[in-house]
Order: structure tokens, then sequence, then C-alpha cells
């Protein structure tokens, strides 16, 4: 057995001897990977984004007080065949959740559960001038609702804490703004709907993309809507949950719907249509990765095998001068794994060098105020998985004609001329 | 004296594109020291033959002993090593290395065999390159130098490990008769100066008269020993 070394020194020979044809090879590899790289990071990057307009800012789990008719009337548990009575309508209840504020506190102790954030909904007029536009206040605990439904993301303007500092501050929908003509720092009247005006100055403007969330919503402080809703601190009308993982919240919201008396609504069911969606990106995502590694990897294959195939004549000479079948391999492994490592690392860098160009191009969107680039997912798996593949592929293709070449007596190659 | 290649009773068939019999019954020896050549007409299989006794080709039947040994019962790899140690081949179109140099050329063997060090074998190398007379292109590419050249490189080559036997397919063949003069002589001189065996395949009358027996072929048969 020779020493490795002179494995080695052939290869390198080789290699060099054919500056071109080894470049050429190594960049084979190097687009292959670099591609599907690239690829990847911006599909999944856009696939996040869009995922992200969902449910970053959907709560896994929405609380509300169900308004249905009872599913057992009164009269039946007595007279269960004597109930004649028509048109029963469902009984009034209030808005607010009842005991809210000892589930909040139970949901927020809870393992499963990352944070739960509660809201009074209070519905006003928007008065500006003579002009009286329908919407809805979201009372919140703002620093809560950025850090769980990243309620900052669609700040356009303005500062999202300022609600929390002073609470006569509001941050106005943009359409509100718009069709008011209102600016930020204006003053602007709400009127509750018992007819009460309340004044507040536009500390901050959101945009969702949503135009009817646009049009109507305004975010203020918490205890100032349950100010103009003139009800106590603990009328809470909606808790909002994330959790620390989004398959829970089907089985959780069923716990919190038997345990309490509440209406408990799983992201999955609010937004059947975007699962959907999801998965069907998803599935694009992986047919397209799958696609781009096996045209790579016959890329690869063939321009190795034509390197290797080029050489067969050294490989005849090599084993008439008494060089093994597994000295040949082994010098024509070590030949196309050189060019996978070589083409392999240029492509990784050729990957994240355009990655980063993406992400650094222009790219506005109404639904995401604060995104102003392309979004690239740099997650290394797909990096390992490259160079992985650069590997292997080279490695085959190495691997199958110098395995042939390894079996044939030297004279078939000879004659083979 | 012991023959260091025997054969007794090769056959060999090529089964493509129809079946033929190319070798027929054949049994030769060669003794140490012996300057042999094999002679015959295209086509009547002497190539074949020498690719046997080689041990490049393992597709035939009957025995091959090279040095005592049985060929028929190696690995490939136990081949290679027999090849490495005791057979210096030279080929009919040079087959050099066309990447190396020409030192590297006839190093290869020797590194591959591993017995010495690196510098000892450079000097060898140089030694024979000398002893042919083509000292000077020792650092040039296999691929740019003459054809006369190339055929010396090679024979070099064959030397580097002190091989028993040394085997030639029409070492002359494409070369003009000055160079093809030149070649005999240091094959002479091998075979007279170190003891070496060697085999010959030719078309070349002249060459083969000077050697000390001829093996005549025809139709895979040999004629006449």
């Amino acid at each position: 057995m020779p020493s490795f070394q002179l494995i080695l020194d052939i290869t390198k020979t080789h290699l060099l001897a054919k500056k071109k044809q080894t470049i050429v090879a190594a960049l084979g590899v190097t687009f292959g990977i670099g591609m599907y790289i690239i690829m990847m990071s911006f599909m999944t990057g856009l696939n996040t984004l869009l995922d992200g307009l969902i449910l970053n800012r959907t709560p896994h789990i929405q609380i509300f007080n169900k308004i249905e008719p009872s599913e057992v009337q009164p009269i039946d548990q007595v007279y269960s065949s004597a109930n004649y009575i028509r048109s029963i309508k469902p009984q009034n209840k209030l808005d607010r959740i009842h005991d809210a504020l000892p589930l909040l506190t139970q949901l927020k102790n809870s393992e499963k559960v990352e944070g739960a954030t509660p809201q009074a909904t209070a519905r006003v007029f928007y008065l500006a001038g003579t002009n009286k536009l329908n919407g809805v206040l979201n009372g919140v605990e703002v620093e809560e609702e950025s850090r769980l439904f990243n309620l900052n993301d669609y700040i356009v303007e303005g500062d999202v804490n300022s609600i929390q500092r002073n609470k006569y501050n509001i941050i106005l929908g943009a359409g509100v703004a718009r069709k008011l003509s209102l600016k930020l720092g204006d003053k602007i009247q709400v009127m509750s709907t018992s007819g009460t005006t309340f004044g507040l100055t536009i500390s901050a403007l959101f945009q969702s993309g949503l135009a009817e969330v646009d049009d109507t919503q305004s975010y203020i402080n918490l205890s100032m809507a349950q100010q103009i809703l003139g009800a106590g601190t603990n009328y809470i009308t909606r808790i909002h949950v994330k959790l620390k993982d989004i398959e829970q919240a089907v089985p959780l919201s069923q716990t919190i719907e038997t345990v309490y008396d509440v209406e408990a609504l799983d992201i999955k069911t609010a937004n059947a249509q975007f699962e959907t969606g999801s998965d069907i990106r998803n599935l694009i995502s992986y047919a397209v990765s799958i696609t781009l590694l096996i045209v790579a990897g016959f890329g690869i294959y063939n321009i190795l095998n034509m390197f290797i195939y080029e050489k067969m004549n050294d490989i005849a000479i090599l084993k008439a001068t008494g060089f093994t079948g597994n000295d040949v391999m082994l010098i024509f492994i070590s030949q196309a794994l050189l060019i996978g490592v070589i083409g392999g690392i240029l492509g990784l860098g050729l990957g994240y060098g355009v990655s980063l160009l993406i992400d650094g191009a222009p790219f506005e969107t109404e639904a995401l105020p604060t995104i102003k680039t392309y979004p690239i997912n740099y997650n290394l798996q797909y990096y390992f998985t490259g160079i992985i593949f650069a590997l292997v592929s080279t490695f085959l293709a190495g691997f199958l004609p110098a395995r042939k070449a390894q079996k044939m007596d030297p004279v078939e190659i000879i004659r083979g001329q | 004296m012991k023959a260091v290649l025997e054969t007794k009773g090769v056959n060999k068939y090529f089964r493509e594109p129809v079946k033929f019999h190319v070798l027929k019954d054949i049994s030769i020896s060669l003794a140490p020291n012996e300057f042999v050549s094999i002679m015959g007409k295209s086509g009547c299989g002497k190539s074949t033959l020498l690719y046997i006794l080689s041990t490049m080709d393992t597709d035939y039947e009957g025995e091959l002993w090279i040095d005592g040994e049985n060929m028929k019962k190696k690995t490939r790899t136990e081949l290679a090593n027999i090849r490495n140690e005791k057979i210096g081949f030279v080929f009919q179109f040079h087959y050099l290395l066309p990447e190396f140099s020409v030192l590297k050329n006839v190093m290869l063997p020797a590194l591959k065999l591993g017995k010495e060090g690196a510098n000892e074998i450079k000097r060898n190398a140089m030694e024979k390159l000398d002893l042919l007379g083509i000292k000077d292109q020792a650092h040039k590419k296999a691929s740019k130098i003459s054809g006369g050249q190339k055929q010396r490189v090679s024979i070099a080559r064959a030397l580097i490990n002190h091989p028993k036997i040394i085997m030639g397919d029409e070492p002359t063949g494409n070369l003009d008769s000055k160079n093809s003069e030149n070649v005999f002589n240091i094959l002479r001189k091998l075979s007279d100066e170190l003891g070496l065996s060697l085999l010959v395949v030719t078309h070349d009358m002249d060459f083969a008269q000077k050697t000390d027996r001829i093996i005549e072929m025809g139709d895979g048969f040999i004629l006449e020993d």
C-alpha cells in the first residue's frame, strides 16, 4: 500500500494539469449548491413572511363570551314533553367575560402558555370636525401585545408604547386617519355608545394591510377603554392567548371551554383557509428543493463522470505499472471529493452572498409596513444539506466510474482505446 | 536453470462479437537472462499473449507461472503488486502519464512499491534516465517530448523497480531505424549487464534476428520455438 501522500500527489497533479476542466467541474458543484441555498433561503423566507402575516398577529386562542341559545331550556329540565314555547331568543349577556381576571391569571401561569393579554373592546364613533366614523377601540396592554402579537410591526408612524405612557393617547388605524385627514399629534374625539365623548391625541398610526381593520380599528390603553365603556378594571371582553406550541391550540381551547363559561376559538378553526395555503406553500417548497437537488446532482454527476472517463488511459497505465484497483479508486474518489469540497464551499459562499443581495433588495408592502427588503431565511440547515449533498453526489460521481475501473483488467482499457 | 516465466497450455477466447479462439495451447518458457522475441503476422495473437503473460489480462485458461508462482490463483491486487515488483512493461505506444514530468513518470512505480525513500527513488530514476540518454529531459512534461524519447522513458520506467522480466509490445514499432537500433542496444545491454529476462513482441525481422531466441506465432499457435 503506497502512502496516502502518493495518491494525493497524483490527485493534485491531475487536477492542476487540467485547470480549466477542474474549474468547470467545481463550478458545476458551486452553482448547483448555490442555487439550492438561494432558492431555499428565499422561498422559506417568503413563506415565513406570509405565515407571519397571519400567525404573528393572530392569537392562538381567542377567548370571548358566547352569545348563543342555551342548549337545554330550563323548562325541559322539568317537563321535557310540555315545552310549547316558540321563538326562543338567547339570553341577553354582557360582552364582558365572567371572572376574566382569575382566568387570565390561570392562563398566564399555565406551562403551555407563552402569554395572555386582556382586551376591552369599545364601539365608538370617531369625530373630527363634522365627520362621524364608525369605529372600534381596542383597549390593550400594549407591552404584552407587542411582545406576543407584534403590534409594533404594524406601526407606521409614532411609538407603540405611547399609549402606555399617557392613557389619553391613541394608536389610530391608518385608514381612519386618511379618511378623517388626521396626522400624528392631532386631536381626535371619540364618542362612546352611551354618548360620552373623550378627547384623545394621536400618538401613533398603525397599518395592518387589511382595509377593514385599518379603516375602523384603533388601539388605546386598556384602562382608558374601560373608562370609555364606563366599566371597572375587571371589564374584559377578550383574552388573546399565545401558546408555546401552536399544535396545543385545539385541545387547550376545548379544555378552556369546558372549564369556563366562555367561547374559546383556536387559530386552526379561525384560519382554516390559512392552514391550507400554508400547507400548499410548504409542499411547493419541498418539491422545488428536491427538484433542485436532483438537477444539481445530475449536473455534478455528469461533469465529474466525463472528467474521470477522460482519465481512463491513465487508469490503464497506473494499473499496468502496478497500482492496484484500490489505489486507482482512491485516486479518483479523492479527485471527485476535492472538487466537491472546493465547489461546495464556493457554493455556500455563493448562496450566502446572493442571499445577502436579495436581503438588501427593496420590498415594500402595505401589509407589513416595517418590512423594507425581501425576506431571507438564513437557516443553517440549507447550508448543511447543500454541502453534504455536494459531497455525496461528487463521491458517487467519482465512486461509480472508479469502481468500474477498479475491477477492469488494464488490458480491457488498452484494447478499448 | 529454472524458468522465470512459464505457460502451460494457455488458451484464450474472445467472446465478442463471436466466440473466437485466439490462443491455442500456448506453452512457452523464458529462462533467466534470456532475450526472446515473439514474431508473427498481425492478428496472430502475439499481443494478446503478451498481455496474458504480463498479468494484465486474467481472462484465459491454462497456467501461468512467474518466478515460481502460479498466477491463476492470485487476486487482482496481488497481480498488481507482482507487476509492480517483477515485471517492467514497454508498450507499443509509449503510454506515459501526460500530465506528469518525465522524472515523475519513471518514479511512480517505485513510489508505489515504497521500498525506498523519495530521494533515493529520484536518484535511481535519474540514473535510469541517464542510462537511456535522456537525463536532460527529466523535468519536461511527458507530453512535451518526442516519440523516441517517450519510448526510452517508458523503458526507464520499466526498469525502475529492478524487475525480473521486461516485456515489450513493439517497443520499436513506431521508431525510425536509428532510434530503433538505439532501443535494441539498450535492451541488449540490459539483458547482458543486469541479467534481466526480456520478452519482446515485434514485427521487425532485423530486431528479432539479434535476440537469443525467436518464437514464431501464427493463427494462435506457436509455429516455431
